[in-house]
């Protein structure tokens, strides 16, 4: 999972987890919850996003509740990973637990929606295909690396519980 | 070495030999909470998955308060769930349809002063109104938590507030955290708030609470409020114990903040956060008398028996305008049960108030009163995100419970001032 490419979808500050994941769909089946992602401001992001593509935003990006379904949806829907210049600590917590890599990405505004992207976890860099460019990502801390490698906690802890048998 | 009143929780909780801000620290769970919408249904899977069990189930207490009471067999079968979840794993502290799990752990007397707590909720932070040093986190973390009894931390930097003085009449605690949401932000992650000054010290617990459980809104790790005489007092009447040393938790006079702000209490106007931001804040005078459909007393954050006093203080005596609702969910049984005793209940239903079940209600969209397209509401609770509270084309304004009553009665947006003098 070291070198991941694709299509950027780029968002402003603040994203809430109130657009990830709307409250009136939380008793609902993930797969049916994932159907409104963002619906309130991108209606056409949860039907058009592709497996692989990034999700590229500002500020703040899953502040508000600690619904962990704001980032199991996006792993649903197929973003390989969220590039923001700050994420909200419980949607960062969240989405590492699951598997979904969010980076700290200090140029976030300098990326164009739709533009194609390519993530390299072991360098930490994002090179910027349609413009040329590439840029630094603050890289996740080793031990929260080696998590996501696992696919997240529970199968992180399913191999150190396994170990201690 | 002089430490911050999180330091030094933190050093406790992970037995390190010295910690300070920047650090990350493996840290043991004091107490976990979790509700009826990120417990049981979440994290049961994972138990299951890994073969484990709960690390240790006193130490474990569960609330059902955002789908209650069910409205469809969807939320009836995950309250069932969480009950016979409960059972299952031996359970002890479980409150079912007691109230909104924040209100409920403080009442019954769950926290104390120093522990490390951790709650599957994002307004956990309200802990901090008793000195607890408590976040909140997801469903897998919880999952975590339950199966190992720990978790990791980043040790946070302090951004000190201190309000000194006294609030002005019909000011609360809500003005002061819609205040602060403009003033520093909402991106403040990694950083611990911690409250103080006289007009803190001089603060009702419930103001405490709203304090703590708003820094949530500013991005904060948690908030937190150091323990007085009028803290362990509270913990005691709700029947929980308290250390000897309790009063120890507080930050050393020459810790290192990384901020340290003063504000002046008798300063501050009601506030009112416009659509759809708690941070899109002003000084009610500065906005023009929006009018609303609906007026909406609920959440952990504003429909405590002390915000229900506020809100029967503007509407003793008057009546709701003809063309508003004004809906009250009171965020705990026993919030329902002292207000009917003392009267509050009966002053807020003369006024034309419609009372709803307790629990969380309409704030997350969840339960009761949501609002339909291009409706506008002034709610005491603590977000007003796009589409939180109903259609994603409803507008919802921020408010203290005392602005949303006399909005209510007013029709629009409407200082309450007015109505307390």
């Amino acid at each position: 999972m070291d070198v991941l490419r694709g299509r950027a979808w780029v968002f402003g500050d603040n994203i809430d987890t109130d657009l990830l994941a709307p409250g009136h769909a939380m008793r609902k089946p993930l797969e049916e919850l994932a159907k409104h992602t963002l619906e309130a401001i991108a209606p056409q992001f949860a039907s058009n996003v592709k497996r692989g593509d990034f999700l590229v935003a500002g500020d703040g990006f899953g502040i508000g509740s600690s619904r962990e379904q704001a980032a199991q949806a996006l792993l649903h829907l197929g973003v390989a990973a969220v590039l923001a210049k700050s994420p909200a600590r419980i949607f960062y917590r969240n989405a590492l637990n699951l598997g979904l890599p969010v980076l700290r990405f200090a140029d976030a505004r300098e990326v164009r929606d739709g533009d194609d992207l390519e993530l390299d976890l072991a360098r930490s860099v994002v090179v910027n295909h349609s413009r040329g460019t590439t840029y630094p990502v603050e890289p996740i801390p080793p031990f929260l690396m080696d998590m996501v490698r696992d696919g997240g906690l529970i199968p992180h802890l399913h191999r150190r519980l396994d170990g201690t048998k | 070495m002089p430490r911050t009143l999180a330091e030094k929780i933190l050093l406790r909780a992970s037995g390190a030999e010295s910690v300070q801000a920047g650090d990350i620290v493996i840290a043991k769970v004091d107490l976990a909470m979790m509700h009826d919408s990120g417990g049981p249904r979440r994290v049961a899977p994972y138990l299951q998955r890994l073969g484990a069990k709960v690390w240790d189930p006193d130490k474990v207490v569960v609330v059902t308060d955002h789908y209650v009471p069910a409205v469809d067999p969807e939320s009836a079968a995950i309250l069932k769930l969480t009950r016979e979840w409960v059972r299952d794993n031996a359970i002890s502290q479980f409150h079912d349809m007691q109230g909104i799990c924040h209100v409920v752990l403080q009442e019954f007397g769950h926290l104390q002063p120093g522990m490390l707590v951790v709650g599957g909720d994002s307004h956990s932070p309200s802990g901090g109104a008793v000195g607890s040093f408590m976040v909140g986190v997801g469903a897998t973390e919880m999952a975590g938590v339950l199966v190992t009894g720990e978790i990791w931390l980043r040790v946070p930097e302090t951004i000190r507030v201190e309000w000194q003085g006294k609030l002005g009449q019909a000011v609360a605690a809500k003005d002061i955290m819609l205040f602060l949401c403009r003033q520093l932000g909402q991106n403040n992650d990694y950083r611990v708030v911690e409250y103080a000054g006289s007009a803190v010290d001089h603060m009702t617990m419930a103001d405490r609470f709203v304090l703590c459980n708003m820094s949530a809104e500013l991005g904060a790790k948690t908030g937190i409020v150091a323990p007085d005489q009028l803290t362990l007092d509270t913990i005691r009447a709700a029947g929980g114990s308290v250390a000897p040393d309790a009063l120890q938790w507080r930050s050393d006079a020459d810790a290192r903040f990384e901020r340290a702000l003063t504000f002046d209490a008798s300063q501050l106007a009601p506030q009112v956060a416009a659509p759809h931001s708690p941070a899109n804040s002003d000084a009610v005078s500065e906005l023009p008398g929006v009018r609303i459909d609906q007026a909406y007393i609920g959440a952990c954050t504003g429909a405590k028996l002390e915000d229900l006093h506020a809100a029967a203080a503007v509407l003793g005596g008057r009546k709701v305008a003809p063309h508003v609702r004004l809906l009250i969910a009171p965020a705990s049984a026993r919030t329902t049960r002292l207000a009917a005793a003392d009267g509050t209940l009966a002053k807020l239903t003369e006024a034309g108030a419609i009372l709803l079940p307790t629990g969380c209600g309409a704030c997350a969209g969840y339960g009761a009163g949501v609002l339909a397209e291009h409706e506008v509401c002034i709610s005491s609770t603590a977000r007003n995100f796009k589409g939180r509270m109903g259609h994603k084309a409803s507008e919802v304004y921020l408010a203290s419970p005392y602005t949303v009553a006399a909005s209510a009665v007013v029709g629009r947006v409407a200082d309450p001032r007015v109505f307390l003098n």
